[in-house]
């Protein structure tokens, strides 16, 4: 059977870059990206991108919101999800043809990271390349989780600041849940570290691609793409 | 053909539908008509697998919105009230958007494309960005995108609506055309808009079905009483009121003395035509009749009786 996937995919990238969405959004991340982890680079004088790895997971908690807002509350507040979703096209079909566009807009963002990552490999010493691409890895599936996230925010309002402000409080709670772990009690806290996003971006990032940490990866865009498609579902309650 | 068996909606505790049953034959244009509110939208929403209904099936053909729903998708074309479309997007893409969803043959896209344009009369806006089109050139967008995959089906909620009155003529007329292939249900709260357009009409009012027939079966049905106007001079209101003394069937409707004229209405079925006895008794009572006019109850009326009249709303 054929799937409208891809559809959806190239309708939603023609339509991030035929308004100003992408560009403003891209252009956000790359100012804060490059300046965040370029200007201590020569004094610190490693040959890592440890800076960058650190500072785009924050970014992601405004600059993913952003990207995933209006994607499917705007449909629903124009009234197109009712001209979608009486064609022949599943609900899951739109969330994951959705999902992968902003995954695409957010790889193409890494990608004019790789400035960054070329002046590391050539004029750097002892690269540990290896580590270099298990951190963009994790970039990804972080901002594959993060991105999951925005879309189910978006998809249970037809607000868009609503969807981004719901959408940057679930990230930030994933986010912050391994950085209060001083302040849980300590049969709590190996929960909390293990539901943190930073928890698993930091070992893969390390150079260690370990399954655990893209099961976990995985689950949380599982969950919340399921959780999407259930929410569209549910004007069809009796 | 479609059949509408049994179909309950409610939306939390709001009874949207009661328990609705039509059909909608094959190759007919079927009005339905009701006011605001009355749950034509809802139908429609269910036919087209929007929303699920809360009892009952829509049947098209053998196949149900609950068991078949992405095959009976396949069948429809839908515009749906207020018309959404991609805005940011051009004609031309937007249709192509829809011929590649519809699943037509990609070496036949173009083509296809080139067809709705012609039929639709988008000529002049084919590479233009849908957002900037005037409401009537969106219309037009929203039935090509409707018909691009050749369905037998046509279900057009409020297509005319907001429109001004070039704009409805044009509609109308496409929707005609449109409809000698087609099976078409369209929707209005507007009964010019069905009387223009439609075979047949199915009148739902607060979730039930008011009427189902032709335009002459329902007047047939419906138009029940004639009313009579007179104006007389030299009467008096005791005899006046003893009409229906000629036939039981005449009522008295209203009488009012202006200086020694007499406004009379009278109403009486329209099995009957008592105007010559009318005649005769004034005749005998040496009553002047300066005007005699009958008028016949309109299918406008018709509507408002059953829609207003049965405790329906008065937003319309």
């Amino acid at each position: 059977m054929k799937t409208n996937i891809g559809l959806i995919y190239k309708k939603e990238i023609s339509s991030f870059f035929n308004s100003a969405v992408a560009y403003i959004t891209l252009i956000v991340f790359l100012l804060l990206a490059g300046w965040f982890s370029m200007n201590t680079f020569f004094l610190i004088n490693q040959s890592d991108l440890r800076q960058l790895f650190s500072i785009v997971p924050i970014i992601y908690l405004a600059f993913i919101p952003a990207v995933t807002m209006n994607l499917i509350a705007e449909e629903k507040n124009d009234g197109t999800l009712e001209f979608l979703t009486t064609m022949p096209v599943s609900d899951a079909e739109i969330v994951i043809g959705k999902f992968l566009a902003s995954l695409a807009l957010i790889g193409i963002a890494l990608l004019f990271t790789f400035t960054q990552l070329f002046t590391v490999v050539m004029i750097g010493n002892n690269v540990d390349l290896g580590a270099l691409i298990c951190g963009y890895l994790g970039l990804l599936l972080l901002g594959g989780a993060y991105t999951a996230i925005g879309i189910f925010a978006s998809s249970v309002t037809d607000n868009q600041i609503v969807a981004f402000i719901v959408s940057f409080l679930i990230i930030a709670i994933f986010f912050i849940l391994d950085k209060i772990l001083m302040f849980v009690p300590g049969f709590l806290s190996t929960i909390f570290e293990y539901m943190s996003t930073g928890y698993h971006f930091e070992s893969i990032s390390r150079g260690v691609i370990d399954s655990r940490n893209i099961i976990y990866f995985a689950s949380v865009i599982t969950f919340f793409l399921l959780l999407s498609i259930r929410i569209l579902e549910m004007r069809k309650w009796r | 053909m479609i059949r509408i068996d049994n179909l309950t909606k409610y939306y939390g505790s709001f009874l949207a539908l009661d328990s609705i049953n039509f059909q909608v034959e094959n190759g007919e244009i079927l009005g339905f008509l009701g006011p605001n509110g009355a749950g034509k939208t809802t139908t429609m929403q269910i036919m087209t697998s929007f929303l699920a209904p809360s009892q009952g099936n829509i049947y098209v053909d053998d196949l149900n919105v609950i068991d078949d729903s992405y095959e009976i998708r396949e069948h429809l074309g839908y515009l749906p009230e207020h018309n959404p479309l991609y805005e940011d997007m051009t004609v031309f893409d937007f249709l192509k958007f829809v011929a590649k969803v519809r699943e037509i043959e990609p070496a036949s896209i173009k083509r296809r494309i080139e067809e709705v344009i012609e039929i639709c009369g988008l000529q002049k806006v084919v590479h233009r960005e849908i957002g900037v089109l005037s409401k009537g050139y969106k219309q037009r967008v929203g039935l090509g995108q409707a018909i691009i995959h050749d369905p037998r089906i046509l279900i057009l909620d409020e297509p005319t609506s907001g429109l001004d009155p070039n704009q409805i003529a044009e509609i109308r007329e496409l929707i005609k055309t449109l409809g000698k292939k087609k099976t078409v249900l369209i929707s209005s709260h507007i009964l010019q808009e069905i009387q223009a357009t439609a075979d047949r009409m199915v009148i739902i009012n607060e979730g039930k079905i008011a009427a189902d027939g032709t335009l002459d079966e329902l007047m047939a049905k419906f138009r029940g009483d004639t009313i009579l106007e007179m104006e007389l001079k030299d009467a008096d209101t005791s005899k006046l009121e003893s009409i229906p003394t000629i036939n039981e069937k005449i009522k008295v409707v209203d009488l009012k003395e202006k200086d020694d004229q007499f406004n009379l209405v009278l109403e009486y079925p329209n099995t009957i035509d008592p105007r010559e006895d009318i005649f005769e008794y004034a005749v005998n009572n040496n009553w002047k009749i300066l005007e005699m006019s009958r008028s016949k109850t309109s299918l406008e009326d018709v509507f408002r009786k059953l829609t207003v009249e049965q405790g329906g709303s008065h937003e319309n």
